[in-house]
């Protein structure tokens, strides 16, 4: 269920091509394969009260505790039925978030694809956490930029 | 010379340095104590011996001399005094500046010592003629001295083979009580026994291990114990299972395993405290004062990421208090203080936190230079300042770019530094609070969390959801069963409990944290966990209380810090992650700890601002023994009680209880009063100065916060009237009567008004309305200030009306005058009495105030004098009131 442990994100992070894909309700977003710790399937997460409605709670990953943020919140989408999510385990600052996505698709290559724009007519939620899009053959695919995700309005992270 | 080889040779001499400087500044203090002499000898000796053994000659050199010196010392044939010890610490800073130059070049640096060893050589053979001509260059070969040394050490060269042949016998006899006594001076002990490698003996006892390779394990770690746990649950309820047996070993050694990994991460502070002897030391040197450094609580153990970013701000403190907190030996004389200055260390775990205090018992700081460095440098604006408390005023020399020092020396007073300590404390989740008394010193407190340290914590349940508190800040544990919960009283909605003989604020857990919340009242069993925050204690009510367990404290992640709630997070024994309670930002959360007072105090700030007044009383609903419902004010009310009714007896026609060693008075309002048949009879007691009074009621319903207007006027004694109160007619009582009852003497004298004077205070300093609000409400006296009779007669026109009227007279300033004059014809000014306060108390004021009809002038800045005048005038206003 873990996928192998990834090299520390580098600079490179905006040429990154190789992505780990995962779903969030209809949409296909990504972040880049070199910040993702790894990959778990539904965990037992600890609610942190009086946290923002974003952040799930924390999660034990063997001894490491991990900030879990649920991106259908995040995104402003309906929360699912049945609370059983992915985890995609994401370094951000030296430390390791969840994000809770529905489901983890394959590690997509955008090799030789060019990154369009934000388009500008995007809710504003999802205008600030996308860092481009890629068209790959039949769907969009969005990247999305940790750094935003992971930063809520005024609690700019210092 | 191999890389690896001079890494290790460093890092053991930065060691053993480190040691040293502590050590030397001790020897100067106790100058005959040979074991310590001997200690430092043998330091520079290893050091020596290992600079000969990798070819570091230029450094063998100094060490070689200063171990010439320091041999004399030891042998007795030269005295310790400062200027030999100085020669010495400057012998060990060359050896330190030489060090850093081969950590950064990997070789030797051609950097000249020959005059320092030329001094040292010199003291080492004729110590006289060093003292005489320490500038002349008295010229002695190097040979010659080498040969004159009692301790004939080898040169450098030779000293790899350094044996214990060549060491005096003194070395030898004193090294066995040596050996056990400290772990650190052992190594090098062994080294010269063996008289092989120095390097081998640390390595026999301590290695050096990367922060990461711990952390990793400490992670593998959390695994094992996950598995472990899993294994458990297998087995469990299968006795007969062949594996039992293994599994609980395995959970045991897992168990000190995990121990035994957290414990490698953590020191004692005494580790940061290493160089600050010797720093205040040369500080007294530099400034020309006497300074003494107390050190206590060194064992205390903290996380060694924490002890590495405490460092540099410890020593910044410690700095600070020696250069500007500890005066010099002239002023501490004149002041009459010992001319020693004192500046005490001290660490202990209090609350879950690391606190460490800096006092130094010097000047103080003075709070108005504070003050007006503030309103120079444009930091505050008057106003601001004026609100603040002294202590609020204080935290002022944490802004980036204060200093108060008069004088910027070479060691501290740039302004840079206590803002930087501020801000290194508060980035590993830290705080700092400064208190300063004139004339005794200042405390500088700082609280710093055990980030990653272990701690004791209960584990409680609130709201469906587990909780740590951390175990030092849990003072006790209260279970009520059902029929106990009449000991939980409510105080408007905050619910109170009587401990023994003091009222404890309650707090729901879930409801602070905003959990499923089940109302107290409706609890069958409620479980109050004590905690201690600061001086102050509240009770936090919790649905279940599980153990106490050692937890790791981790930091909490970056999105939950600003909650302030929690002091970190934890991993239980099931793998369950929960979070660690932080008892001061709960505290916090629900606006402190204050109490009815102090709510009262603080809404009276506010009118000062708003310059409104909330015309709320709060009410005490009470059933009098009928059924009915009757209020009294609260502010009138000492304290509930409760007593057991065979404790109630009968003096005479009156019933009393003995109450704190006295004869309680009790009545009843109508009827006995008395709860029929119950066994507790609750009483509400009224005091005031020696005199005590209750009265029995049926029970005590609540407390409200209602604006008072009485509808229907006293309809038979005892009864000030009918008001209504939550939508329903109340009786409101009049407490007079019972007290006069109980007491015929209790209004004998003027002070014992009780009933709630109104005040207008006319000032334009907001300082002093700010004074004044604070200082007089304590006397039943409520006090709203303006800043100028116009305000004053708005606040008439609005329909309030007040029992005197507090202005200021200042004659230097004409528009006051005039305005004073003013008011001798205007409506509300010469209708209610008025008392006039000054700067100056003269004829001209005198005269002044007649005129605009002020019936009396005092002094300003005499709070009790004002008082007690503020409380004749309402009296006599009463009684004025009375008479038509």
């Amino acid at each position: 269920m873990s996928g192998p442990t990834l090299s520390p994100p580098t600079a490179a992070d905006a040429f990154a091509t190789q992505y780990v894909s995962f779903w969030v309700g209809d949409q296909l977003l990504g972040v880049p394969v070199s910040v993702v710790q790894e990959v778990l399937n539904p965990q037992q997460i600890a609610r942190a009260p009086l946290s923002r409605p974003e952040i799930a709670g924390l999660l034990n990953l063997r001894g490491q505790i991990v900030t879990a943020v649920d991106l259908r919140c995040r995104l402003d989408l309906p929360l699912k039925e049945d609370a059983e999510s992915m985890n995609v385990v994401v370094r951000h600052r030296d430390e390791s978030f969840s994000l809770l996505v529905d489901e983890v698709g394959d590690v997509i290559d955008v090799a030789g694809e060019r990154m369009q724009p934000v388009p500008q007519t995007l809710d504003a939620r999802w205008k600030n956490i996308t860092r481009g899009v890629y068209r790959l053959e039949g769907r969009l695919f969005v990247s999305v930029n940790i750094q935003a995700v992971l930063s809520f309005g005024a609690v700019q992270a210092a | 010379m191999s890389d690896e080889l001079l890494h290790e040779f460093l890092s053991e001499s930065w060691e053993n340095l480190t040691q040293l400087d502590t050590e030397i500044v001790e020897l100067e203090k106790q100058p005959d104590d040979i074991e310590r002499i001997a200690s430092i000898f043998r330091t520079i000796h290893t050091i020596k011996g290992t600079c000969g053994f990798i070819g570091l000659d230029r450094l063998g050199a100094v060490a070689h001399s200063a171990e010439n010196v320091l041999g004399r010392m030891r042998a007795g044939e030269l005295g310790v005094d400062p200027s030999s010890v100085s020669l010495v610490l400057e012998a060990v800073d060359r050896i330190k500046e030489l060090l850093v130059k081969i950590e950064e070049t990997g070789a030797e640096p051609d950097l000249d010592s020959s005059d320092l060893i030329r001094k040292l050589d010199l003291l080492a053979s004729i110590p006289d003629a060093f003292k005489g001509q320490e500038s002349d260059q008295c010229e002695p070969t190097p040979s010659q001295v080498v040969g004159e040394s009692t301790c004939a050490s080898p040169t450098p060269q030779d000293s790899s083979d350094a044996n214990p042949t060549t060491m005096p016998a003194t070395d030898s006899d004193s090294a066995p009580p040596e050996v056990a006594r400290a772990s650190e001076t052992a190594p090098i002990e062994a080294s010269e026994e063996s008289g092989t490698s120095p390097r081998k003996g640390v390595a026999d006892l301590s290695i050096r291990v990367n922060v990461d390779v711990l952390d990793s394990l400490m992670n593998l770690v959390g695994e094992l114990v996950l598995t472990r746990n899993q294994l458990l649950q297998l087995v469990r309820g299968d006795q007969e299972s062949r594996y039992t047996t293994p599994i609980v070993h395995l959970n045991r050694v897992t168990t000190d395993l995990q121990e035994g990994v957290m414990k490698t991460r953590m020191q004692p502070i005494g580790n940061a405290w290493n160089k600050l002897p010797r720093l205040v030391r040369d500080l007294s040197n530099v400034t020309g004062k006497q300074i003494e450094l107390e050190m206590s609580g060194a064992e205390t153990e903290l996380d060694r990421t924490v002890l590495d970013a405490i460092k540099d701000p410890l020593t910044h403190m410690v700095r600070n208090s020696a250069d500007h907190g500890v005066e010099d030996p002239a002023t501490r004389r004149a002041n009459g203080k010992p001319e020693l200055g004192t500046i005490q260390l001290s660490a202990c775990h209090e609350g879950g936190h690391v606190v460490i205090c800096i006092a130094d018992d010097g000047g103080g700081i003075n709070i108005e230079k504070v003050r007006n460095k503030a309103l120079r440098q444009g930091l505050l604006d008057e106003a601001t300042l004026s609100r603040m408390s002294d202590h609020e005023t204080l935290q002022l020399i944490f802004r980036p770019g204060f200093s108060t020092a008069e004088q910027v020396s070479s060691v501290s007073g740039r302004g840079v530094g206590m803002d930087v300590v501020r801000t290194q404390i508060e980035r590993i989740g830290g705080t700092v609070d400064l208190s300063s008394s004139p004339g005794a010193g200042t405390t500088i407190k700082i609280k710093i969390p055990l980030t990653l340290a272990i701690i004791s914590a209960l584990v409680v349940e609130s709201g469906g959801e587990s909780f740590a508190i951390p175990q030092l800040g849990v003072v006790e544990l209260v279970r009520l069963a059902e029929e106990d919960r009449g000991r939980i009283e409510w105080i408007h909605d905050r619910p109170v409990f009587r401990l023994r003989d003091r009222l404890l604020p309650l707090v729901q857990l879930s409801e602070i944290l905003e959990l499923e919340n089940r109302s107290l009242r409706d609890c069958e069993e409620v479980n109050i966990v004590v905690v201690q925050v600061g001086e102050e204690q509240f009770g936090l009510v919790v649905n279940e209380v599980f153990d106490t367990e050692e937890i790791v404290v981790k930091p909490v992640g970056r999105l939950l810090k600003e909650l302030g709630v929690y002091q970190g997070t934890t991993i239980l024994g099931d793998g369950r992650v929960i979070m660690i309670l932080d008892v001061t930002g709960i505290a916090s959360r629900f606006g402190g700890l204050s109490n009815g007072v102090e709510e009262a105090d603080s809404a009276d700030a506010t009118d000062v601002r708003s310059g409104h007044e909330s015309t709320t009383t709060s009410l005490l609903l009470f059933d009098p023994g009928d059924g009915s419902q009757m209020a009294v004010p609260l502010s009138l009310v000492a304290r509930l009680e409760e007593v057991p009714s065979e404790a109630i007896e009968r003096a005479g026609n009156q019933l009393v209880v003995q109450y704190r060693g006295d004869l309680l008075p009790l009545l009843a309002i109508s009827g006995t009063g008395q709860a029929e048949g119950a066994e507790i009879q609750p009483v509400i007691v009224f005091t005031e100065g020696r005199n005590s009074m209750g009265l029995l009621v049926r029970e005590i319903k609540d407390v409200l916060e209602e604006s008072l207007v009485i509808r229907m006027q006293r309809g038979r004694p005892g009864i000030a009237g009918t008001a209504i109160v939550d939508g329903a007619a109340t009786e409101v009582i009049d407490t007079r009567h019972f007290l006069l009852q109980a007491h015929p003497d209790w209004f004998a004298s003027p002070e014992h008004e009780i009933d709630q004077r109104l005040v207008l205070l006319v000032d334009r300093s907001p300082f002093f309305r700010q004074l004044a609000v604070n200082s007089l409400p304590a006397n039943d006296v409520h006090v709203t200030a303006v800043a100028g009779l116009e305000e004053g007669v708005e606040l008439y026109s609005a329909g309030r009306r007040f029992d005197a009227v507090i202005v200021e007279i200042e004659l230097s300033d004409a528009d006051g005058v005039e305005s004073l004059l003013r008011s001798a014809s205007v409506e509300p000014y010469s209708t209610t009495p008025m008392l006039g306060l000054t700067r100056v108390l003269n004829d001209e004021v005198q005269r002044l105030a007649a005129d605009a009809g002020v019936s009396r002038v005092m002094a300003k800045f005499d709070p009790d004098a004002v008082t007690t005048a503020i409380e004749q005038m309402c009296f006599e206003s009463t009684r004025v009131q009375e008479a038509v």
